[in-house]
C-alpha cells in the first residue's frame, strides 16, 4: 500500500468512507486531528493519547487508551494488542461511535448494538477469554470510582459483587450452592445491558467542520 | 328455577360494581346536595370573581342571627346553628372531600376507568354538579383566576418539576425548546390570523373582533396545558422520550403565553402594535424566562442551603421544600415573570442536594404529600372546569367555536410536522411519524387557557363570553374526544410504551462507564461537545458547590456510591419487612423478580481456597487474636461507659430500640434460612445490614471462610483517613503490619491496622447523630472481628444474646 501521506488522498478517503460509514469532511477532520495527535507521522503511540490535557481527569483514560490498541476492535480478527495504530485503524475505532441512521430496519438496529456492546465487552474482558470475570469487573469499578479517595475503593468491591451478583441471578436463575458462575459472557451482558439503548447512547457528534484549532 | 337462578347468578356478578356504583352516586348525589346549601350560605369569597361578589344570605341565615340575638327572655339556646363563621372552609372542605370522594369512585369502577380518562369524568361530574347547583337555585362558584393560579396549579407544577427526569428533560432540551417557544409562536399567529380573516367575512357578524384580540385569543388558545397534558399522559404509559417532550412543551411555552397575553392585552386598545413593540415584546420574553428561571434558582440554592443544617429538626424538613418553592412562584408572579419555570427552576435546582440532606423519612413524605396535593389540584381543576361551565355566561357563535376548533387541531399539525422536519437535521436519534403524530395529537389545551380568559376585562373585551364558550368548547374537545382516544390509537399505532425495569446496579455503572468514555472520545477527537461541558459541569459541580450545600461526608459521595447505597437500603428494608419468611421471600429484591438461588458463593471464584495464604507463623496468629480481642473488650468498656451520659439516644429517627427488637425477630427468622441470595455484601455495610451478614453467618460460614480468606487474614475493617475518627479508636500494633507480610492487595494503602468504628457508617448513613452511632458502631465492631476471628470467641459479650454462629 502506499502508505498514509499526510496529502489528503481522496481515493483513500473514499475507500474509507465506505469501509466506516463517515463522510468525507468528516473524515478529512479525523485526519487533521489525527495528525495533530501524532505530529504530523503516520501512527500514534500510547503516550500520544496521554499527552491529551483534557483526557487526564477522565477516571477511565486506560482503558480508553488501551481500546485503540486492541485489535479485536479492528474488525479484522486479531487478538492481542498493537503498540502503534495508523490512521486507517483510529477511524475504525472512532466508527464504534457513529450515531445509528435514520431507517434503520429492526435487524439493523440489533446489529449495531451488538457491535457497540461488543466493544464495551472488550474494554472490560482484559484477558480476553470471553467472559468478565469477578476481578475485571471489580476493577472497572474501582477505576470508575478511582478518583473518590478511600471510600471509592471499599465500596467498589460490594459494588462490583452486587452487580456480578446480580447478573448472575438473572442470566442463570437458579444455580446450586456448588456450582461456580464463571464470568459474564458476551449474550449475558447483552441480555443486562438491555435497558441501556446503546444504539442511541453511544454516540458522539462527529462535525463537519474543522474545530481542531480550537482545542488543544 | 332457571329464572331465578339466572337472576341471583347474575346479580351476583354485578352486585359488587353495582352496589358500588350506586354508593357512588348516592355519594355524589349526596354531596351534591349539601354542597349548594353551603354554597348559598357562605359568602362567596373563594371565587374572588372579576364581576363582584354576590351576596348569598338566605332565610335561613337571617332566621338564625335573629334567634340568636333574641331578648333574655327567651331560654338559654342549648344548640345553635352558626353556619357563617364556619362556612368558607367548609366550603372548601367540602369541594376537596368531593374531589377526592370522586377519585375513589372512579378506581372503585375500573371498566369505564379504562376507557375513558379521569378528566373526563371529573369534568362531567363538575357538570353534574354543577347543574345541581344551578337547580337549587344557587350560581355555581366559577373557578376563579386567583385559586387557579395561586392555590391549584402551584403544586401540580412542583410536582412535576421536582420529580422531573432530567436526564431525558436536559438531552432533549433544544427540541423542548423549539416547540414550545417556536411552536406556540406558529400556533397563535396562525390561529389569531385566521380567526381574524374568518371573522372579517361577510355575513359573520364579528366585524369589530379587531386583529389584536384576534391575536389575544390565539394566544390564550394555543398554549399546550401541562395539567392535561398530565392527567392524559400518566394514564397511557408511552414512552420516556414522547412523555418529556410534550410535557417539557408544556411547561416552557408559559413564558411565551405571558409575554404575548400580556402584549396583546396591553395593546388590544389602541389597535396596532408597532415595530418597538415587537422588539420589546421580544425582551420581555427572554426577562420573563430567564428571570423567572433565575428566580426559581435562587429560590432553590436556598432551599438547599437551608436543609443543610435540618439534620436536627428533620420534622420539618418537607415544610421547607414546599415553602421556598411556593415563595419563588409566587416572587416571580409580583414581576410577571414566568412563575411556572420558577416553580419548575426550584424544584430542579434545590433537589439533588436536598435528596442528599434529609433524612429518608423526610423524602418520603415530601413525595406523598406532593403527590397528594397534585393530585386533588388536578381533580378540583377539572370539576371546576364543568362547574364553571354551567356557571358561564355563554354566548355561543357557532362560525367563531368551530373554526377555533378546527383552527387550532390543524396549526398544531402543521406546527409539529414543520418543526420535525427541522430539528431531525440537528437530532441525531430523530423523531418518526409516530411521534410526530403523537406529539401532535397530545397538545391538549387545560384550565389554564380558561383562567386567562376568564381574567380578561368584559368592558375593555365585549366579545369575552364568546371567547370564553370557545375556549371552553376547544378544552372540551381536545379532553374528551383526543384524551379518549389517544390510547387506543397508542396502541393502534404500536407506540413504543414505558419500560417498567428497575434501575438496576449493572445499567448505573455502565451509564456511568458510558458518560466517562463518551467524554474521552470526545477529547480524543477533539471538540467540545455535550459530553465535554457536561463532564466539566459536574466537576464543578462536585468540587464547589456540593461542598456547599451538601452537609457532611455525603458531599463527597460519587454518584454511584450514593445510587448503591440507597439501593441497599431499599432492598434492606424490604427484607425486614418481609420478615425473611420462608426462602423464596428473601429474593424480592431481585429486579426481575424471579425467585433465584444464586448467593454470593456462586461467584466468588472457587481457585481461592487453594491459594496460598500468606503464611502467618501460629503464634503471631494467637498473638494478634488475643489483641484484638482484648481491645474488643477495652472500647466496649470505654463507650459504655459513654452510654448514658454523653450519647444521644436516637441514632435514628424510629428509635434504637425498635431497631433492636426488629433484628432480633429477623435473626430468628433468618436462622431457618439456609441459603439466602444477598444483594448485599460484606465491605461497608450500612446500618441495616448487620443483620444480613450476620444471617449469612449463620447460614453460610464456608462461602464466608472463602470470602475473608481473599482479603489477607485477618481482615480487619480497615478506614482510611476518616475525618471522623472517634478519640476511642485503638491502634492496633502498627508493627504488626510493617513487619509481617500481610499484604493481600488492600494493605498497602494503610498505615496500620486500625480498630476505627467503622466511619464509613457515618457516610453511608448521614442521618445519623455522630455519637448515636458509636453504640451502632461498636455492635459492627464486634461482628467484624468475630467475622474475622472466625471463632465464637467473644461471643459472651454481646448486647444482643444469639451466639453468631450457629
Amino acid at each position: 500500500m502506499g502508505g498514509l501521506n499526510s496529502v489528503p488522498d481522496d481515493q483513500r478517503y473514499r475507500e474509507l468512507a465506505d469501509k466506516t460509514g463517515f463522510s468525507l469532511e468528516q473524515i478529512g477532520n479525523l485526519h487533521n486531528r489525527f495528525k495533530q495527535l501524532s505530529h504530523n507521522e503516520d501512527t500514534l503511540r500510547r503516550d500520544d493519547f496521554s499527552k491529551i490535557p483534557d483526557l487526564a481527569c477522565n477516571p477511565i483514560r486506560a482503558e480508553i487508551i488501551e481500546a485503540f490498541f486492541d485489535k479485536r476492535n479492528f474488525q479484522s480478527h486479531g487478538v492481542g494488542t498493537v503498540e502503534e495504530i495508523g490512521f486507517e485503524e483510529f477511524l475504525t475505532i472512532m466508527s464504534y461511535f457513529r450515531p445509528p441512521s435514520l431507517n434503520m430496519s429492526e435487524e439493523q438496529r440489533e446489529e449495531l448494538r451488538r457491535i457497540k456492546l461488543r466493544f464495551l465487552f472488550n474494554m472490560h474482558d482484559t484477558d480476553n477469554d470471553g467472559t468478565i470475570t469477578l476481578e475485571e469487573y471489580r476493577h472497572v469499578v474501582e477505576e470508575l470510582l478511582s478518583r473518590s479517595g478511600a471510600l471509592g475503593r471499599e465500596t467498589a468491591k460490594g459494588i462490583a459483587d452486587a452487580a456480578m451478583l446480580e447478573v448472575a441471578s438473572i442470566s442463570m436463575g437458579h444455580m446450586e450452592p456448588d456450582e461456580f458462575y464463571e464470568g459474564i459472557t458476551f449474550e449475558h451482558f447483552l441480555k443486562i445491558l438491555k435497558g441501556i439503548e446503546i444504539e442511541t447512547r453511544m454516540h458522539i457528534r462527529f462535525l463537519n467542520v474543522d474545530t481542531t484549532v480550537l482545542c488543544k | 328455577m332457571p329464572r331465578r337462578h339466572l337472576a341471583r347468578s347474575a346479580g351476583c356478578c354485578k352486585s359488587f360494581v353495582g352496589r358500588r356504583l350506586v354508593t357512588v352516586t348516592l355519594v355524589v348525589f349526596l354531596v351534591g346536595t349539601v354542597l349548594p346549601l353551603g354554597a348559598a350560605s357562605s359568602p362567596e369569597i373563594t371565587t374572588r370573581d372579576v364581576n363582584g361578589d354576590h351576596n348569598q344570605e338566605t332565610p335561613e341565615n337571617k332566621h338564625n342571627e335573629h334567634d340568636s340575638h333574641n331578648t333574655s327572655q327567651k331560654a338559654f339556646p342549648v344548640l345553635s346553628v352558626d353556619f357563617d363563621r364556619i362556612g368558607q372552609p367548609f366550603e372548601i372542605s367540602l369541594w376537596v372531600l368531593l374531589a377526592s370522594l370522586m377519585k375513589l369512585g372512579f378506581h372503585m369502577t375500573p371498566r369505564v376507568s379504562s376507557i375513558v380518562p379521569e378528566s373526563c369524568l371529573l369534568i362531567v361530574v363538575g357538570l353534574l354538579v354543577g347543574g345541581l347547583i344551578q337547580l337549587v337555585g344557587q350560581k355555581p362558584p366559577p373557578l376563579g383566576p386567583d385559586l387557579f393560579f395561586l392555590c391549584l396549579l402551584p403544586p401540580i407544577i412542583l410536582d412535576a418539576g421536582y420529580f422531573l427526569p432530567i436526564r431525558p428533560f436536559t438531552e432533549n432540551v433544544g427540541t423542548i425548546l423549539i416547540f414550545a417557544v417556536v411552536g406556540t409562536l406558529w400556533n397563535i399567529f396562525f390561529v389569531g390570523g385566521l380567526l381574524y380573516g374568518i371573522c372579517q367575512l361577510e355575513g359573520m357578524h364579528l366585524g369589530q373582533v379587531d386583529l389584536i384580540t384576534c391575536l389575544l385569543f390565539g394566544s390564550i388558545i394555543s398554549a399546550v396545558d401541562p395539567v392535561a397534558v398530565l392527567a392524559v399522559f400518566e394514564e397511557i404509559h408511552i414512552n420516556e422520550l414522547l412523555h418529556i417532550l410534550v410535557f417539557g412543551e408544556s411547561l416552557l411555552n408559559d413564558a411565551v403565553t405571558v409575554v404575548l397575553y400580556h402584549l396583546f392585552e396591553e395593546y388590544a386598545g389602541v389597535g396596532h402594535v408597532t415595530p418597538l413593540d415587537v422588539v420589546l415584546g421580544i425582551v420581555c420574553f427572554l426577562v420573563v424566562s430567564l428571570g423567572g428561571i433565575l428566580v426559581g434558582a435562587i429560590y432553590g440554592i436556598l432551599a438547599a442551603f437551608t436543609s443543610r443544617f435540618t439534620s436536627h429538626t428533620r420534622v420539618i424538613e418537607p415544610l421547607f421544600v414546599f415553602l421556598y418553592s411556593y415563595m419563588a412562584y409566587l416572587s416571580a408572579e409580583v414581576f410577571h415573570l414566568s412563575g411556572i419555570m420558577a416553580l419548575i427552576a426550584c424544584g430542579v435546582v434545590m433537589r439533588p442536594y436536598v435528596e442528599a440532606n434529609i433524612s429518608h423519612k423526610s423524602h418520603t413524605t415530601i413525595k406523598y404529600f406532593l403527590k397528594m396535593w397534585s393530585s386533588v389540584s388536578e381533580t378540583l381543576i377539572f370539576i371546576f372546569l364543568g362547574v364553571s361551565t354551567v356557571a358561564g355566561n355563554h354566548s355561543w357563535n357557532w362560525t367563531f367555536v368551530t373554526s377555533t376548533v378546527i383552527l387550532c387541531l390543524v396549526s398544531r399539525v402543521l406546527g409539529v410536522v414543520g418543526l420535525t422536519f427541522i430539528i431531525n437535521k440537528f437530532r441525531i436519534v430523530k423523531l418518526t411519524t409516530k411521534d410526530q403524530f403523537i406529539i401532535a395529537y397530545g397538545g391538549l389545551r387545560g384550565a389554564i387557557a380558561f383562567s386567562l380568559c376568564y381574567l380578561l376585562d368584559p368592558v375593555h373585551f365585549p366579545k369575552r363570553d364568546m371567547f370564553l364558550t370557545a375556549v371552553i368548547t376547544e378544552i372540551f374537545f381536545t379532553v374528551f374526544v383526543q384524551g379518549m382516544t389517544i390510547r387506543p390509537l397508542v396502541d393502534l399505532l404500536a407506540v413504543k410504551k414505558k419500560q417498567e425495569t428497575k434501575r438496576s446496579i449493572n445499567e448505573e455503572i455502565h451509564t456511568q462507564f458510558l458518560d466517562h468514555l463518551l467524554t474521552g472520545i470526545e477529547d480524543i477527537c477533539g471538540h467540545y461537545g455535550h459530553h465535554h461541558w457536561k463532564d466539566k459541569m459536574n466537576r464543578f459541580n462536585k468540587k464547589y458547590v456540593k461542598k456547599c450545600l451538601i452537609a457532611g461526608e455525603r458531599s463527597k459521595e460519587p454518584q454511584l456510591i450514593a445510587f448503591y447505597h440507597k439501593m441497599e437500603m431499599k432492598h434492606a428494608i424490604e427484607l425486614v419487612e418481609s420478615g425473611g419468611g420462608g426462602g423464596g421471600h428473601a429474593n424480592v429484591k431481585m429486579p426481575s423478580a424471579m425467585p433465584s438461588t444464586v448467593s454470593m458463593q456462586n461467584i466468588q471464584p472457587k481457585k481461592q481456597p487453594e491459594r496460598v495464604l500468606p503464611q502467618l507463623p501460629k503464634g503471631r496468629e494467637e498473638e494478634i487474636r488475643k489483641i484484638l480481642r482484648s481491645n474488643l473488650q477495652k472500647t466496649r468498656q470505654r463507650l459504655q461507659s459513654y452510654n448514658r451520659h454523653t450519647l444521644v439516644v436516637d441514632p435514628y429517627e424510629d428509635g434504637w430500640n425498635e431497631i433492636l427488637i426488629k433484628r432480633k425477630k429477623v435473626i430468628e427468622l433468618e436462622k431457618k434460612i439456609n441459603q439466602m441470595s444477598n444483594y448485599l455484601t460484606v465491605p461497608a455495610p450500612p446500618p441495616d445490614s448487620p443483620t444480613m451478614s450476620r444471617a449469612r453467618l449463620s447460614s453460610d460460614p464456608q462461602a464466608w471462610s472463602v470470602k475473608h480468606d481473599s482479603d489477607g487474614v485477618p481482615s480487619i475493617q480497615v478506614d482510611l483517613a476518616s475525618p471522623q475518627s472517634p478519640p476511642d479508636s485503638v491502634c492496633i500494633v502498627d508493627d504488626l503490619a510493617k513487619s509481617s507480610a500481610l499484604s493481600a492487595g488492600t494493605r498497602e494503602e494503610d498505615g496500620g491496622l486500625m480498630m476505627k468504628p467503622p466511619s464509613s457508617l457515618a457516610v453511608t448513613a448521614p442521618k445519623k447523630d455522630e455519637k448515636g452511632g458509636e453504640q451502632q458502631e461498636e455492635g459492627k465492631e464486634q461482628q467484624r472481628l468475630i467475622r474475622c476471628l472466625s471463632d465464637p470467641g467473644p461471643s459472651a459479650d454481646e448486647e444482643e444474646d444469639e451466639p453468631f454462629l450457629p
